[in-house]
């Protein structure tokens, strides 16, 4: 509470403004210039202008790019679809994978999307906790990123089993009495999975929804349509604005950022079970659960950027998603990279210092062995392309930091690679020794899993607001009494 | 701002979720009912081409199951007789019944007689029939009264679980082995100590039945 000296002088000033009997004038100090932090909202943004910035998004008809975005998208999504269609009617054999390489795109790109989905989790729960005001301008499109994430990542699990339909079937994923008289099996990492992820997209669509409830009755109160009016009245739920619709909303709001908090945590720490619980050397390492917690958020910010920095110049969104924020994600970006290659150095030191001759061989297998290009191109990547970010010059200039965020997007999913593949492509007999490729299959059934996520998100962007407009007017100075410009002094319109 | 919604609306969310509850309680329900062996397998009853009845040949004749298949013992497979089986009796008993014809067809051209499969386990398991007729567990178990059928029908579920109760539990089915075919023995037996003298260890690992 830094302005606690102005509090006094705040409220003087507003009694003073609704008072004519004029009484000797209080002057409000301003902060001084070199504490004042870059505001969140640029050019001394009225609320009223940032409502009809991010309502008028999904209100105006759409930029003409974005039908042939879409189409393209839906396109590539109809494709993913054609092929799992493909796959399940023909079998897993139209994938690469085989002995003994028995994972490999499949689940990288679990891994993968997963991953992305940490960052929309890290920005609505943990930032909010720990009251960072800047989340507020990414929050929405990041947790929307999350969901549609973890429904590209759901998808590949289910259809690396082969018989889908057992899959789905009550009893074999999800713990449910049959007919064979089993159980999951509770003590393996694959189940605590199913639990994990499909905890992680509940609470995850639930905070994303409870927090879009007072925009969407904005969008509703807007609306000069009779459907739109519709429906947006009834994903509102009612909402009216009230003291006690805004009492419960902040109390649910705040009660899902506690429940989300631990998944940041837990989710990819399950995910790194998947892999640490078993006895592949490479994969049984307790540095997992950190490790790919970190590069889950590396990754996850990697993609925000990658979305958000499109999304904000071509919606003309530069006063709300500032140079500011988007500094802020590099200097995210800079910290969870390091952590990563800290993980990778360290995976490296321990397979040397832990003394097991086929921990080491995997690690250097996996560096110099015949899938060396993958290792090297995970540490160009990850390790040496956050280290730009050290630079406020680099940090602030956009176009490289969306380079940047590219190569990191790029270098997360060759990390799930190389972990996956490297690790088993070596089994302890020479005999099982394999190399596995992709087949067209494999790779055209992820680049289509980047359909669905676009379509997804080009929907999003298309009927709701991208930005939380009313968190985003909680951090205006307007809404702070205590703030110079803030409460109702009425120069600020 | 006008009413969008009718003023009953506001109950239709507690509905809709109670529905989803039931809509959710019913499938679940009917899943377990209709998609299991317990219901889409017991009481299937195909036409044999011929109208063999196990009642009449064991039940009221006294045959022993084993008379016919007579492998069942010393096998994975428990056989099904060759006509030359049913001759042994049949070419001197009901000779020129015409519901024999079949028979003796058979018999005269070696074309096995086409009964109509009822027992049948996946191909990804493994069962052995000697192993359990040996080690006292019954044709009933698994066949139901066979020996009150005129026709025959599958009588018992066949599913996982129905193997896994017993292999859970072997003592509770565990009977002498002299005892295996009279299907309708009501008698008592300490099913515990017949396990322990026989050393009866049904497996329960998958590689058991999942070869």
């Amino acid at each position: 509470m830094a302005k606690a000296a102005a509090i006094p002088a705040g409220v003087a000033a507003k009694a003073d403004s609704h008072d004519h009997h004029a009484p000797p004038q209080l002057k409000v100090a301003e902060p001084p210039k070199e504490l004042e932090r870059e505001p969140l909202v640029l050019n001394n943004r009225s609320l009223t202008w940032i409502t009809d910035a991010i309502a008028g998004v999904c209100e105006k008809p759409m930029p003409k790019w974005w039908w042939p975005a879409f189409i393209l998208s839906a396109g590539t999504m109809g494709m993913m679809f054609s092929l799992i269609a493909y796959l399940i009617s023909t079998g897993v054999g139209v994938w690469g994978l085989n002995q003994p390489a028995d994972w490999a795109w499949d689940i990288t790109n679990f891994v993968f999307w997963i991953g992305i989905g940490h960052a929309g989790t890290l920005i609505s729960a943990v930032l909010c906790l720990l009251r960072q005001k800047w989340r507020t301008s990414i929050n929405r499109a990041a947790e929307a990123m999350t969901i549609f994430a973890v429904a590209c990542a759901g998808i590949f699990p289910v259809v690396h089993t082969g018989r889908v339909w057992f899959a789905l079937f009550p009893g074999y994923l999800i713990p449910f009495p049959n007919s064979n008289g089993i159980w999951p099996q509770f003590r393996s990492p694959l189940l605590w999975d199913v639990f994990a992820v499909s905890t992680y997209g509940t609470v995850s669509l639930l905070f994303w929804y409870t927090g879009l409830i007072p925009d969407l009755a904005t969008l509703r109160d807007r609306a000069t349509h009779k459907v739109r009016r519709f429906f947006y009245g009834l994903f509102s739920l009612g909402w009216t604005g009230s003291n006690r619709h805004w009492s419960n909303y902040e109390k649910a709001y705040l009660i899902l950022a506690g429940l989300s908090t631990p998944l940041v945590l837990s989710v990819h720490s399950i995910v790194s079970f998947d892999f640490a619980v078993s006895q592949v050397p490479g994969w049984h390492t307790t540095i997992f659960p950190p490790y790919f917690v970190a590069g889950a958020i590396f990754s996850g910010f990697g993609m925000v950027l990658t979305l958000m920095i499109p999304m904000r110049a071509l919606f003309n969104l530069h006063d709300i998603i500032t140079t500011r924020h988007i500094e802020l994600m590099c200097k995210v970006l800079l910290a969870t990279g390091s952590i990563v290659g800290y993980a990778y150095g360290m995976e490296f030191f321990i397979a040397w210092y832990g003394g097991s001759p086929y921990e080491l061989y995997a690690f250097k297998n996996r560096a110099f062995g015949p899938y060396w290009w993958s290792y090297w191109s995970m540490i160009t990547c990850n390790v040496i392309s956050p280290h730009f970010f050290w630079f406020k010059k680099l940090r602030t200039n956009v176009v490289f930091v969306w380079i940047v965020s590219c190569f990191v997007n790029v270098g997360m999913w060759f990390e799930r690679f190389v972990i996956i593949v490297t690790s088993l492509h070596r089994d302890y007999l020479p005999s099982s020794w394999g190399y596995f490729t992709p087949t067209w299959v494999d790779v055209f059934t992820f680049v289509g899993s980047f359909g669905l996520f676009m379509t997804l998100f080009l929907l999003f962007i298309r009927f709701l607001p991208a930005i939380s407009i009313t968190e985003v007017k909680a951090v205006t100075p307007q809404a702070d009494p205590h703030h110079p410009l803030g409460g109702a002094k009425g120069h600020h319109h | 701002m006008p009413q969008i919604f009718p003023k009953w609306a506001n109950q239709l969310a507690p509905k809709l979720g109670l529905l989803a509850v039931l809509v959710g309680t019913v499938a679940m329900a009917g899943v377990t009912y209709y998609l299991t062996p317990k219901y889409t397998r017991v009481g299937y009853q195909p036409k044999q081409p011929v109208a063999f009845s196990h009642k009449i040949h064991n039940e009221q004749l006294g045959i022993d199951c084993r008379y016919c298949h007579n492998n069942v013992d010393g096998s994975w497979f428990s056989n099904i007789p060759a006509a030359s089986t049913c001759m042994n009796c049949h070419s001197l008993i009901l000779k020129d019944d015409p519901k024999l014809a079949l028979v003796r067809e058979s018999f005269a051209t070696g074309k096995p007689i086409p009964w109509v499969q009822i027992h049948k386990v996946p191909d990804y398991v493994y069962f052995n029939h000697s192993v359990h007729v040996n080690r006292g567990i019954s044709c009933v178990h698994c066949h139901g009264e066979i020996n009150q059928m005129d026709e025959v029908q599958h009588a018992k579920p066949l599913s996982m679980s129905f193997c896994l109760d017993c292999h859970r539990a072997p003592d509770q089915k565990i009977r002498p082995v002299d005892l295996v075919t009279q299907l309708d023995w009501k008698g008592q037996v300490d099913g515990k100590q017949l396990v322990h003298d026989w050393k009866v260890q049904p497996g329960q690992s998958c590689s058991t039945c999942h070869r």
